[in-house]
């Protein structure tokens, strides 16, 4: 069974690659790339005029399965992946159960399987019921197919722990994805402080919370060698120590997500719960430092957070709603319309920022059209204008707050293992 | 106007139109019978989720002299403590026919979201840290009956210094706005613990220091110290507090010596204010009952305004 995507841009930053060409793909795999016009196969999609890349990696997203599937599961969030140009996701331990055991990790990959429409890697929780004190079984775990340890939603307090977690992790080559953030500085918080929770009343999040987390983390990284990989980075402060930490050599790499370079802590003006995240939106100062950060490679990787919560949980009072925005569905066009049209990053930038770059923190065999890689490919087309309609998404929820923005730059077909899983 | 949710949201020809009405209606409270029928027929349903004396009680009774029912929730004998979400809740009070909630929650924007899901008008009577705009409303009725009467309420040349809890009060975020648009100069003065984040970026003047705070200060306004923010490590004693922001009749000459003093209750005697100036022993006025008293003059006025007139809404609905 051959397919043949004849005539797009193909753009790989994996091998440093943009220009047109025909995609050969040959038993699921990437056969060859091809001067244009020249691959023959039995099925062949034209995609001249649009754009070819490796299918998007977002190594930070919340399926919910098991346990919370009235706000997402397996089948709807990586529809929703698929529907936003994704073929790998990697699913975070904070369901019901965690992520802790051999069992639920097997769980997650026979079900994604069965149902899924992207390959899913399941992050396993550092400490048991992510509790935060006694470690999960890590090497049981990665043989079960964890593809990393995180803390996720529970980021663990106790220094010492992490520092055990670290040296244990590091020994099985398991990187360590950080959620960045010393509670003790945050209790009761809701969204970033400054004036604009001031003038909402509604307590605050300071950065220096963040920072703090991240910085502990980074020196426990060098201190240990572990690799590590902070999560959802929301700070200009964090990205000069993510900038420190690469200069040192330590084993760190970081992401940050599109509402982050997008928006800062004014979308929760009026009380707009679907601005709600935790790290929380910041101040235009931080979302640019988010920028340059991304502009100069100190910030490696851009992944969505995608936390899907049901409408009820979202209608309720400010400070009492779940943190979290969905992601996987609008990340290539803000990606596309924010940074790139604007000259923030380039093209290929952005593509490696969501391709190799995430797959290469983690160790996974995608991100690449590489002859022999899985036939995992993604096709936009950047002329083309749509408007965030949460209606019409995937996913099982619409806890946005990018509804009614007007973007450029759509996935228009996604490729899993040679298979069109959406066109 | 179809909801009353913070004075940030008004201009100053409303906060006037307010006031104004507010003082005519004031009329009535002096009355042997205290009655008009003006809102004869409607209904205002007063939804509380924190304890309250003065506020809920001059709403009630504003209600009820200008002839509209009042029903009073009362969140512990009601479906909230079966978990009933707040949207819900609303949205029954609003389907049993009422024609205005008026709402008291702990969290910041609990009144926004009434608005959000409902048609009827919503007064907020308090939400969180955000705001108390009926409090906002009735200080400035207050400041205007002992300094500026007869002004159009036009408070220019008027230095009014809020003195203590800043950052937990919603009292000083309604002030900061009703009075700065009123014409006013605002200072905010406490210790650095209680000062919120970013104040100084707020039309206020900050400082730390009680002298240079209420340094020739029009109006002192005391705010409430909730005693359990020792136990969160934002202050080391009562007795330092009150050392060094307590008003009493020492610290109370580095004002004006017709200054006006005000709280908005309820008042803790001998922590943020000494027990004599609260009695009115001290220098200059303290007009704290005239606060009370013209918090129920206010409510008539937002009752009516909401209810009675320029609203299209509840004409739409009779």
């Amino acid at each position: 069974m051959t397919l043949i995507l004849r005539g797009g841009r193909v753009l790989d930053p994996s091998q440093g690659m943009d220009k047109v060409a025909d995609l050969v793909i040959e038993d699921g795999r990437i056969c060859e790339i091809t001067e244009a016009g020249k691959g023959n196969g039995s099925a062949v999609e034209d995609v001249s005029g649009l754009l070819v890349t490796p299918g998007l990696v977002d190594i930070h997203v919340h399926l919910r399965e098991p346990g919370f599937e009235y706000k997402e599961d397996i089948e709807s969030g990586t529809r929703a992946a698929a529907a936003g140009g994704f073929t790998s996701v990697c699913c975070m331990p904070n369901t019901e159960p965690a992520i802790d055991t051999p069992a639920v990790v097997r769980q997650i990959i026979e079900r994604a399987e069965a149902v899924g429409s992207a390959r899913v890697f399941p992050i396993a929780s550092m400490t048991r019921a992510m509790a935060g004190d006694r470690l999960s079984e890590i090497a049981d775990l990665k043989a079960a197919g964890a593809c990393a340890i995180s803390d996720d939603a529970f980021p663990v307090q106790n220094a010492e722990t992490m520092r055990r977690g670290m040296e244990y992790c590091a020994q099985f080559g398991m990187t360590v994805m950080t959620h960045n953030e010393d509670q003790s500085l945050t209790v009761g918080g809701a969204m970033n402080e400054g004036l604009t929770a001031t003038v909402m009343g509604v307590p605050g999040i300071p950065r220096v919370a963040e920072d703090i987390g991240a910085a502990r983390n980074i020196l426990l990284s060098r201190l240990t060698g572990c690799r590590l990989h902070l999560l959802h980075i929301s700070t200009a402060t964090t990205v000069e120590f993510l900038r420190w930490a690469k200069r040192e050599g330590a084993p760190v790499t970081g992401e940050t997500a599109p509402h982050y370079v997008t928006l800062t802590d004014e979308a929760c003006a009026d009380f707009n719960t679907n601005a709600k995240m935790n790290p929380p939106l910041r101040r235009a100062e931080d979302r640019e430092a988010l920028k340059a950060g991304l502009a100069d490679g100190t910030v490696d990787v851009i992944a969505t957070d995608h936390a899907p919560h049901a409408r009820h949980e979202k209608e309720r009072e400010f400070d009492k709603a779940p943190f979290g925005i969905l992601g996987l569905e609008t990340a290539f066009g803000l990606v596309y319309t924010h940074l790139v049209v604007p000259g923030v990053l380039t093209l290929h930038d952005a593509i490696r920022a969501m391709t190799i770059a995430p797959a290469a923190a983690l160790g996974l065999p995608v991100g690449t059209l590489k002859p022999g890689a899985f036939a995992d490919v993604s096709v936009f087309n950047l002329s083309e204008r749509w408007t965030v309609e949460p209606s019409t998404f995937r996913s099982k929820s619409r806890n946005t707050p990018f509804g009614g923005w007007e973007l450029l730059g759509k996935p228009v077909m996604t490729v899993l293992g040679g298979r069109i899983v959406r066109a | 106007m179809n909801n009353l949710l913070g004075l940030r949201e008004l201009d100053a020809e409303d906060i006037r139109h307010v006031l104004a009405t507010a003082a005519n209606l004031r009329e009535i409270l002096g009355r042997s019978v205290k009655k008009v029928p003006t809102l004869r027929g409607r209904t205002v349903v007063t939804l509380f989720y924190e304890a309250s004396t003065r506020t809920r009680t001059s709403f009630e009774l504003a209600a009820k002299y200008m002839s509209a029912d009042a029903v009073n929730i009362s969140v512990a004998q009601s479906s909230v403590s079966k978990g009933e979400s707040l949207k819900d809740t609303l949205r029954t009070l609003e389907s049993v026919t009422a024609d205005c909630i008026v709402i008291r929650h702990s969290s910041s924007g609990a009144a926004h979201m009434a608005a959000r899901y409902l048609k009827i008008p919503v007064i907020n009577a308090g939400d969180g840290r955000h705001e108390h705009p009926t409090q906002g409303l009735l200080d400035a009725l207050t400041i205007a009956d002992h300094l500026r009467p007869d002004t159009g309420f036009d408070f220019s040349g008027l230095t009014v210094a809020i003195v203590g809890d800043l950052a937990h009060s919603r009292v000083a975020r309604s002030n900061v706005w009703g009075l700065t648009k009123l014409g006013a100069t605002v200072r905010w003065c406490g210790p650095a613990t209680l000062l919120p984040s970013d104040a100084d970026r707020l039309p206020v003047q900050v400082t730390t220091d009680l002298r240079e705070g209420i340094a020739d200060a029009d109006v002192v306004m005391v705010l409430r110290l909730q005693t359990e923010r020792m136990e969160k490590g934002l202050l080391p004693s009562l007795r330092e507090y009150s050392r060094l922001w307590g008003i009493n009749a020492t610290t109370l000459r580095w004002a004006k010596p017709e200054v006006v003093v005000m709280h908005p209750g309820p008042m803790n005697r001998g922590v943020e204010i000494a027990a004599d100036v609260a009695d009115g022993l001290g220098p200059g006025a303290t007009v704290i009952e005239d606060q009370v008293h013209n918090g129920v003059a206010v409510r008539m006025a937002c009752l009516y305004l909401l209810m009675d007139t320029g609203s299209p809404r509840v004409e739409d609905k009779l």
